[in-house]
């Protein structure tokens, strides 16, 4: 449980933390946030950093703010802030919901939402969010700056586009129109559990039927998606159970669950038929 | 034979006859006089233990479930900087494996661990090779560059599974245990009916929050070999290591400190105490080792691990007449200090609360290729409970009989007390000394309004909810003897010191020895210092394990202060010039009983008068200081129900427990506030291995749970707080102060009585076979539609 030797960098501004970050990358260099992943995984010795730039002093990365209808969050942002909400409107309601469901308090107060979508934990409530939403992210190294979409931007279990040299300067959201219903369920067998499973679903009523429908689903499969099959079940429907369990079972049909020594295929379906229909049951609360 | 007589059944202590005082402290939630160090962030844990130069110990583990150990290369580890020294087992040789407690039993000893493993391993996490360095950096970096050659074999996971070689020899199955009485085939050829069941109990145990530790300390200039971060049994461990080390018992010091809970498994003697100890003596250098979490859930004693395949021979009426039990104990990968303890004790207590006219017990006691497992608070008995309370559930769907009407016909009644059992528990015959089993569990069905209750329930029922309850009966055991002694002594300014061979592992040990001591002297508690865990303050204890502290070490405080009290009195009544029997003590002054006044004289100064110099003293030994001894031929058994209220979640199999009500018969609590932490901490635990806690295991025999993420305990969300009933309506005739132990009782049917709810839940009989229940088992259960 004692990491082995690193070197450790205090940059201050966003061009310091890249430029090291492009000495660095080749000697498995990483960034540190909140290190509420990436400590116990040092911990443990499952991470062998030989450097870590720590971009807690980077004061222009604390950045949280609204700009072209997107909530933008600096990698600096710690989950806390979004205990209250961080917007006007139906998006800073639903992260203020989310985020009770991520670990405990002294975790929120460190770890970051950038952290959250960088470690890319299949799990994870805000890399949910973001594929939900269409979000985006921000990158930059000593090579040049880059927008990533959220479809483009997870790629399977703790992995993600970015590249070793680069440093997610902040996370956008959209705004949610005044009028969208969002509606967000986990099941996890402890409270502040990683969720086993867990959907979020996002529409809006045109004349007493749901149009633009968001679904996606987290923690069933090795990255969190919007599910096709669930949203196409819900368009133009009547929002009620009807619609909301043959969207669950859409959902449910299309995933390819993961399984381990504990957890069956079956109970993941199980649990993503229950979490689907219950996230779009709050929804239309 | 004890030293003071014993008060006649049911009476209060001779302290306590004098009414209302107040210095009688038996019976009171006082504060605890452990916790202002520990509030204040002053406490001194293992870890926080040091000496100038010590090494730090890395313990390099195995890797592979089952293995030939064919070479182990530590060249690299120790060419680096900062290294002092690399083991494997060729460097200590001499060092035999670890013996048992109550040392050499023939048929088991080749089933004992090495201290580091030579030839095979057989398990991950079976120690190979110690590092030590300057600092735990260090020592982990270089553990890293240790290599290991092991030729894998393949791993035997299942204690129910044919067994095979573990040695040239010897079978993996070390022992079948049998127990049992009558004439079980022809009752069962006659029987009525027979009701059979097939029960698992998962692989869980005592996860406290601070991980072991140990530091080996060799004094060479007084030729002493300390080992300091022991806990629970100091006394065992200073034998065991001189049996195992050649070194006088008086050489070696085993010191207590403060610990972060017990649980049953802190405080055996592990392979990391040895090391450091002959680390410590060969390096003539101090050799510290703290565990790390996830050595923690690998290496310290499993527990829990049985399969029964149990059926019950029963008249038409619901009535027991025979039980016949099979099981099969996964031990793990050796067998430990315990040796066969929990397997036999398993078969000794399974028949609970209930009569039982014919009963057998047959235990297949076998190794396995996972961690070795030994006890965790109430072994054998959360196990038993559950066996034995589903069986008891099966029984009542069988016959279309209430459930608790079934444990009505079986349950032992007040009136057949005492009553013997040709079983035996820890080497004893078990001997139930008093109580009331089904009278206890009707003050709890009062006190929580069971008929209200059972109809709010068939409401939400037909409204389609899962929603159910659960019943447990249990009888415990506790105060395992023979015997124990205190010493205790005042000195010149009344301070009393209360010398034990007792262990504190965070139970609150010094507060009850405290108040036991005050109430028998006519002191404040908060003047007593009690001593535990030092083996060179007293040369024999008991330690604290199987909910013996309170019954053994208080009862021989309560017989050492009455003999203090004795000589202060009559050393008083000289200097006093009053018959001593018209004196008495409170608040730490000897005065008239009659409170007429008159001359009076503190506690300290009489203990200046018995100063070996002093001439007041005459022919009286010096000091103002006694030994008490308490001897007792059979343990007590007190007894508890719980009844458990859940709801599941059809459609994720979540379970939520909204109720939980315990009801306990203690005898004579101490100090209520005390025992009440007892049963609610246990509760907790037993919450754990009912619903989340389980060490899971791949097919290659890689353990599955090795961190707080995988191994779930239950935490405040998911504990609601219990409704404890705390009964002292049957003390024990077998102790001066009456008392039973509490340590266990919170735990003892949780895995029962949750098992119970779910099933009642889900309304499928037979449903619930297997402990933990988790959601995915939960949804199996249900079928998918
Ligand atoms: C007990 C426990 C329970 C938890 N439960 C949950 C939960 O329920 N849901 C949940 O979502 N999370 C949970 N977490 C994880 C927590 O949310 C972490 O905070 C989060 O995963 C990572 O954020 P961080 O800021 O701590 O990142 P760090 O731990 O510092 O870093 C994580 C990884 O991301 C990289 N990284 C971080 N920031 C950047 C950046 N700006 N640019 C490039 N790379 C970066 C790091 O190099 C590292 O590889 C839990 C953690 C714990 C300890």
């Amino acid at each position: 449980m004692k990491p082995a030797a690193f070197r450790y960098h205090a940059p201050k501004t966003v061009d310091e933390a890249v430029a090291i970050l492009a000495r660095v990358a080749p000697e498995d260099g990483r960034v540190l946030a909140g290190g509420q992943s990436l400590v116990p995984t040092m911990a443990f010795r499952l991470a062998k950093p030989a450097h870590l730039v720590d971009i807690n002093g980077v004061a222009a990365l604390n950045r949280l703010t609204i700009a072209d209808g997107k909530l933008v969050i600096g990698a600096g942002v710690r989950h806390a802030a979004f205990h209250k909400p961080a917007c006007d409107g139906p998006l800073g309601a639903l992260l203020a919901d989310m985020v009770r469901h991520i670990a405990h308090y002294p975790i929120r107060n460190r770890g970051t939402f950038c952290g959250s979508l960088a470690h890319a934990d299949p799990a994870s409530e805000w890399c949910l969010v973001l594929a939900a939403l269409d979000g985006e992210v921000l990158a930059k190294s000593a090579r040049g700056e880059r927008v990533i979409a959220a479809r483009d931007f997870f790629k399977g279990i703790m992995t993600t586009a970015l590249a070793d040299d680069e440093l997610l300067v902040e996370a956008r959201l959209p705004l949610l129109p005044a009028d969208a219903h969002c509606g967000f369920y986990e099941f996890n067998r402890r409270a502040g559990d990683f969720a086993m499973a867990m959907a979020l679903g996002v529409y809006r009523l045109e004349a007493g039927k749901i149009s633009a429908p968001r679904l996606a689903v987290g923690g069933a499969e090795v990255k969190p998606r919007r599910i096709a099959e669930a949203e196409r079940a819900l368009d133009g429907a009547a929002p009620g159970d009807a619609a909301f369990r043959a969207a669950a079972q859409a959902a449910t049909a299309a995933i390819d669950p993961m399984e381990d020594n504990v957890t069956s295929a079956e109970f993941r379906r199980d649990l993503v038929l229950a979490v689907t229909r219950r996230a779009l049951g709050r929804a239309a609360a | 034979m004890n030293t003071a007589p014993p008060p006649p059944r049911n009476a209060r202590s001779p302290s306590l006859a004098s009414r209302g005082r107040k210095d009688s402290w038996i019976g009171q939630s006082v504060t605890r006089l452990e916790d202002p160090p520990l509030v204040a962030g002053r406490g001194a844990f293992a870890g926080d233990i040091n000496f100038p130069h010590q090494l730090y110990m890395r313990v390099v583990r195995s890797a592979h479930a089952h293995g030939r150990l064919a070479a182990i290369d530590a060249a690299a580890a120790r060419a680096l900087p900062g290294v002092y020294a690399v083991w494997t087992a060729a460097d200590i040789a001499e060092v035999p494996p670890i013996d048992f407690r109550e040392g050499s039993i023939p048929a088991l000893d080749p089933y004992r661990q090495p201290v580091l493993a030579s030839g095979r391993v057989r398990y991950v996490g079976d120690p190979i090779a110690a590092v030590f360095a300057a600092d735990p950096y260090i020592a982990e970096d270089a553990a890293d560059l240790v290599t290991a050659e092991i030729e894998e074999l393949p791993p035997l996971l299942e204690a129910q599974a044919a067994p095979v070689e573990f040695s040239p020899g010897y079978s993996t199955e070390a022992a079948i245990i049998r127990q049992g009485y009558g004439d079980v085939d022809a009752v069962f050829r006659d029987a009525p009916h027979v009701v059979e069941v097939e029960l698992t109990i998962g692989r869980h145990s005592g996860v406290p929050l601070e991980t072991r530790g140990a530091i080996g300390y060799y004094d060479a200039s007084r030729g002493i070999l300390e080992l300091h971060g022991a806990a629970k049994v100091p006394h065992r461990i200073q034998e065991l290591l001189s049996r195992m080390l050649k070194i006088p018992p008086s050489s070696i010091h085993v010191h207590e400190s403060h610990v972060g809970g017990g649980f049953g498994v802190r405080g055996e003697l592990y392979p990391e105490d040895v090391l450091v100890c002959v680390a410590a003596k060969k390096f003539n250098r101090a050799v510290k080792w703290i565990e790390d979490r996830r050595e923690h859930l690998i290496a310290a004693n499993h527990s829990r691990q049985q399969l029964h395949r149990i059926r019950a021979a029963i008249d038409a009426d619901g009535v027991i007449l025979a039980i016949d039990d099979r099981y099969f104990h996964d031990q793990g990968a050796y067998v430990r200090t315990h040796a066969a303890r929990v397997v036999h004790m398993t078969a000794g207590i399974l028949p609970g609360p209930y009569r039982v006219p014919a009963y057998r017990a047959i235990g297949h006691f076998r190794l396995t290729n996972k961690t070795p497992a030994a006890t965790y608070r109430a072994p054998g008995r959360y196990e038993t409970t559950f066996v034995r309370e589903r069986l008891v559930d099966a029984i009542a769907h069988r016959l279309k009989i209430d459930r608790i009407e079934i444990r009505r016909r079986n349950a032992i009644t007040a009136a057949e007390m005492p009553y013997p059992r040709p079983l035996e528990a820890l080497g004893e015959e078990i001997h139930y000394d008093t109580g009331d089993y089904v009278g206890l569990l009707d003050k709890l069905f009062a006190k929580i309004g069971w008929d209200k209750l059972n109809a709010e329930v068939k409401k939400r029922k037909a409204a389609g909810e899962l929603v159910g309850i659960g019943v447990a009966m249990f009888v415990e055991k506790s105060g395992l003897g023979p015997t124990d002694g205190v010493n205790i002594s005042i000195d010149a300014s009344g301070m009393v010191e209360v010398v034990t061979g007792g262990a504190s592992i965070g139970q609150g040990f010094e507060t009850v020895m405290a108040q036991v001591a005050a109430d028998a002297l006519g002191v404040d508690y908060k003047n007593c210092r009690v001593i535990h865990g030092q083996t060179d303050r007293i040369p024999f204890g008991i330690g604290a394990h199987a909910s013996r502290a309170t019954v053994m070490t208080a009862s021989a405080t309560h017989i050492a202060a009455l003999n203090v009290r004795r000589k202060a009195l009559d050393m008083a009544a000289e200097l006093l010039q009053t018959p001593s029997d018209a004196l008495d003590i409170a608040d730490g002054e000897v005065l008239r009983k009659d409170g007429r006044p008159g001359p009076s004289i503190s506690l300290g100064a009489i203990a200046k008068n018995l100063e070996p110099t002093a001439k007041a003293r005459g022919d009286r030994a010096p000091g103002l200081s006694a030994e008490g001894w308490f001897k007792t031929e059979h343990q007590v058994y007190p007894y508890g129900s719980h009844v458990a209220v859940v709801s599941i979640d059809r459609d994720t199999g979540g379970v939520t427990v909204e109720r939980y009500c315990i009801a306990y018969d203690i005898g004579r609590a101490i100090n209520p506030a005390l025992v009440q932490g007892q049963i609610v901490g246990g509760y907790a635990q037993g919450l754990g291995g009912a619903l989340f806690e389980e060490f899971t295991y791949s097919e290659r025999g890689d353990p599955l749970a090795v961190t707080f993420a995988d191994y779930l305990l239950p935490a405040m969300h998911e504990t609601p707080e219990p409704e404890v009933l705390l009964r002292e309506d049957y003390t024990s005739p077998l102790n001066p102060l009456g008392i039973k132990g509490a340590g266990e009782s919170g735990i003892t049917g949780v895995g029962a009585a949750i098992a119970s709810a779910i099933e009642d839940a889900i309304g499928i009989p037979g449903a619930v076979r297997a402990l933990p229940v988790t959601p995915q088992r939960i949804k199996t259960m249900l079928g998918r539609q």
